[in-house]
């Protein structure tokens, strides 16, 4: 099963750089390495700001498709900051802004002017604490839907079914479609979040500590819910627990102070880091969790 | 192209315009309300010009205006309130805040919140017909006959003892400020951080020691604002003020006599202020008002910014 | 030493017990006031006649209907304009310096004196229209409820909206079905109560009514012309030389003030249940 199917395939968008107004070169080496079909996302130079501080300083990040990578780091380290860039979602907030490129089907997220909204219907997040929609489970889900398709009933409702089997959560609610909610366990109310992400079938799925704000049982749940979902899209994930990122993450960065120290495959990581910094970290961290 | 590039026009950009708007409005407002009143009090200031400000004659009959006593009237009263309701309002924001059992802090404040829910005009009413006799009976007599005898400050405590004046004034404003001035009290020690407090008493200190030797000074340029802010509204209050302040453009010290401030004054003659001279000088009384008050809400709300979220 | 400070303590506890007494003591003091003097009017056709001339029988039928349609429509008024630009604060506008400047203005206005808003309104309406009329005392009413409840509703909006904020954007949502979600959300947790408090404070304002719908001795329902409000015939009665005037000034002010307790009391039982 793929949540992929009504994409635009990669090596459709071609040499067209329309609307580029960075240097060309970058555009031209770009071109070429987004059309290498194993990268889904990338950023160069990528700089951010919140008001006077600055957060990132030259994050060149670039994201696999198909697979899950883990942004981990101290506090203050930038992983949520960079997370949020990819989405675009810190436009909510005028003192907050980006400078560098993020290149995201051959075109510049940053590139002043382009309507965001739309792209939030291929790249989704998931939010540290659930926040679901003061409607009802059925609704909830209808509502992402509804924003960027038009169905008719029976579809809607067989989407939301789909949306709410792959969160693993249709045998909790399929009685209760209409309650409000609010209701739910804190457990079931991200699963019901995870599932109003996935309803829009996004490309690259964020995850932004998703289970730091629930119980160890709960957190588990949702753990081998991002293992499933893993299957089929792109995963980018920020944690602080490096064993869960161990675990999940085929591919891990680390990030220290607005910077990106250190990616990789996961296992060379955490086994043999080359920097110093990831090293502490890592390393240092995994006495305290044993 | 995955992303198009935004709109020009949109219903999302509708909407968002329409906000800015709406906040706009609020934001021009102010500058209408002082264009308007410029403009209609010019007459006025054209007569008089800044003489308007410092002399203290007020004759309809011959067309001659000025601002002072109606001016020193306000803030006269606006004091009295202050020094009345300011020890009253620290002394409940602390009863609540620090010494009432917990089930009986909700109740007490919206006990106090429900008091800033009464008009203006009640307190107006009570002060006339049963604050004012009071005071003619038993308080301005007490008072001149103690506070009066100390030179200096006791000719404050002078003059006909009518039960309606300044003084009178002074008092009904203070029990209008002191559940505004009590409530932002009240959040200000709210923002005191436990620690703190728990470390002051973990010295020895008594509670008495403690509010006044570190929870005052932590939040001091707040309880200065408060003040502030109460004073603001006392300038501008209109109805509980006009029933008992006697309505007499005198300026004078002697704050048992009747006197006037601005808002009263504006409120009792406007309806008989015939030709152009006259309501030019209340509407120039009411710019000037607007001005003071405006400086000093801006002082209060700069003093209290810090605190607020 | 320790005996002196133990005595400051006491003492100073003791103030601030009176401090609360004498302020509940003159709330309760007003109360009674207004019960034992305008408990006796309520025997009068309040709300069946109209004002009456000085010596004849009459009630306050029209200054009641004048109250509640001047603040019904202030609060049309300002409701959804005030609700709007505390959702510009919020959202578009957070974080810029245009929405820090409105919200100082606003806090300014907010506490500015209501004398001066009848002042505008009457320079800019009642010259204008060549007379007192009910739709500037509605107007009026509207510009002082406007202020407070900008302030409020950001407050309420501010509340819980921002995880809803970001989700709803994260999915796509445009601005205005963002804001839908939130004002949805906020409706069920406090936008009610914050414009009933509104409410109740415009219903009790006289000094801006003074200078804009004035008062009228009969009865009307027609905007356009000036109306009987219960604050100014309450003002006028009260100062009046004439008893029944002066009964029907108490009872008028007994009724305002149930009816603002009323509101407020209902308003915050309505906040807290939501929470």
């Amino acid at each position: 099963m793929s949540l992929t199917h009504s994409h635009h395939a990669l090596s459709e968008s071609s040499t067209s750089l329309e609307g580029e107004s960075h240097a060309t070169i970058t555009a031209a080496q770009s071109a070429t390495e987004l059309l290498a079909k194993d990268t889904v996302l990338r950023t160069e130079n990528l700089d951010f700001f919140y008001g006077h501080e600055q957060a990132l300083h030259g994050i060149s990040i670039s994201i696999k498709k198909g697979q899950v990578t883990a942004l981990i780091g101290p506090s203050g380290s930038g992983k949520s900051t960079v997370l949020r860039t990819f989405n675009q979602i810190y436009r909510l907030y005028a003192e907050q802004y980006a400078t560098g490129t993020i290149l995201f089907h051959e075109q510049n997220l940053l590139e002043p002017g382009l309507d965001v909204s739309q792209l939030r219907k291929y790249i989704g997040m998931v939010f540290q604490k659930p926040a679901p929609f003061p409607l009802s489970i059925f609704d909830n889900i209808a509502f992402a839907i509804k924003l960027h398709e038009k169905l008719s009933h029976a579809e809607l409702a067989h989407r939301v079914e789909v949306a709410l089997k792959q969160a693993v959560l249709w045998d909790e609610v399929k009685d209760k479609l209409k309650a409000h909610a609010s209701r739910l366990s804190g457990g079931q109310q991200q699963r019901l979040c995870i599932a109003r992400t996935i309803a829009t079938q996004p490309e690259i799925l964020l995850l932004d500590e998703p289970t730091s704000a629930l119980d160890p049982k709960s957190a588990r749940q949702i753990e081998d819910l991002i293992a499933t979902l893993a299957q089929y899209t792109t995963i980018v994930m920020v944690t602080h627990n490096l064993k869960q990122a161990r675990r999940a993450a085929n591919y891990t960065a680390f990030l220290h102070q607005g910077q990106l120290i250190e990616m990789a495959p996961s296992q060379q990581l955490f086994e043999q880091p080359e920097h110093e910094l990831t090293h502490d970290y890592v390393l240092g961290k995994h006495h305290e969790e044993r | 192209m995955l992303l198009a590039r935004q709109k020009w026009w949109s219903i999302d950009n509708l909407f968002v315009g329409t906000t800015k708007l709406f906040a706009l409005l609020v934001f021009f407002l102010v500058f209408a309300i002082v264009a308007a009143l410029i403009h209609a009090s010019y007459p006025a200031a054209q007569a008089f010009g800044f003489e308007f400000l410092t002399t203290d004659t007020w004759n309809p009959v011959i067309g001659e205006f000025s601002a002072l006593a109606a001016m020193s009237g306000t803030v006269l009263t606006a004091l009295i309130a202050l020094v009345v309701g300011v020890p009253l309002s620290f002394g409940i924001a602390v009863f609540i805040s620090e010494l009432a059992p917990a089930w009986l802090k909700r109740p007490l404040s919206i006990t106090i919140e429900l008091m800033a829910g009464i008009p203006s005009i009640i307190y107006g009413m009570w002060g006339l017909f049963v604050l004012a006799p009071l005071m003619a009976y038993y308080v301005q007599p007490s008072l001149h006959n103690t506070l009066g005898t100390i030179p200096v400050i006791g000719h404050l405590f002078s003059g006909p003892m009518i039960g309606i004046g300044l003084f009178t004034a002074g008092l009904i404003l203070a029990v209008m400020v002191i559940p505004l001035i009590a409530a932002v009290m009240q959040d200000l020690l709210h923002t005191v951080p436990t620690v703190i407090r728990e470390a002051a008493y973990g010295t020895g200190a008594t509670r008495w020691e403690v509010i006044w030797h570190v929870i005052v000074p932590y939040i001091r340029t707040g309880l200065i604002g408060s003040i502030i802010l109460g004073f603001g509204r006392a300038l501008g209050e209109t109805m509980a003020v006009t029933f008992v302040i006697g309505n007499a453009h005198k300026l004078t010290s002697a704050l048992f006599s009747p006197g006037t401030s601005i808002s009263s004054v504006i409120a009792n003659e406007f309806a008989e202020a015939t030709g152009k001279l006259y309501p030019a000088a209340l509407l120039e009384l009411g710019l000037i008002l607007f001005f003071i008050t405006f400086i000093v809400l801006a002082c209060a709300r700069l003093l209290l910014y810090r605190y607020k979220h | 030493m320790l005996l002196r400070r133990k005595i400051a303590n006491h003492l100073f506890s003791a103030f601030t017990a009176l401090s609360l007494l004498f302020g509940i003591g003159i709330m309760a003091a007003i109360l009674l006031t207004l019960l034992s003097k305008g408990w006796a009017g309520f025997s009068l056709p309040i709300f069946s006649q109209s004002t009456p001339a000085p010596d004849l029988i009459g009630g306050l039928k029209n200054a009641i209907v004048g109250s509640l349609l001047m603040t019904f429509i202030g609060m049309l008024i300002s409701a959804p304009i005030g609700i709007l630009a505390a959702i510009y604060l919020i959202d578009s506008g957070r974080g810029t310096k245009l929405s820090t400047l409105i919200r100082f203005f606003n806090d300014i206005l907010l506490s500015a004196p209501s004398i001066v808003i009848g002042l505008f309104l009457y320079v800019l309406v009642v010259r204008m229209m060549g007379h007192f009329s009910g739709w500037a005392g509605a107007l009026a009413l509207a510009f002082i409820a406007l202020p407070i409840i900008v302030r409020t509703s950001e407050d309420v909006l501010l509340l819980a909206s921002d995880p809803l904020r970001e989700a709803a954007t994260a999915l796509g949502a445009p601005r205005w079905k963002v804001a839908w979600l939130i004002g949805f959300h906020a409706a069920r947790s406090g936008i009610i109560t914050a414009l009933l408090l509104a409410m109740a404070r415009i219903f009790g304002e006289t000094a801006p009514l003074l200078f804009t719908a004035l008062s009228n001795q009969f009865y009307t329902n027609n905007l356009q012309q000036p109306m009987a409000n219960l604050p100014v015939v309450i003002f006028q009665f009260a100062m009046s030389p004439y008893e029944n005037w002066q009964d029907l000034a108490w009872a008028g002010a007994l009724l305002l003030t149930l009816s603002i307790l009323l509101i407020s009391i209902i308003a915050r039982c309505l906040g807290q249940k939501r929470n």
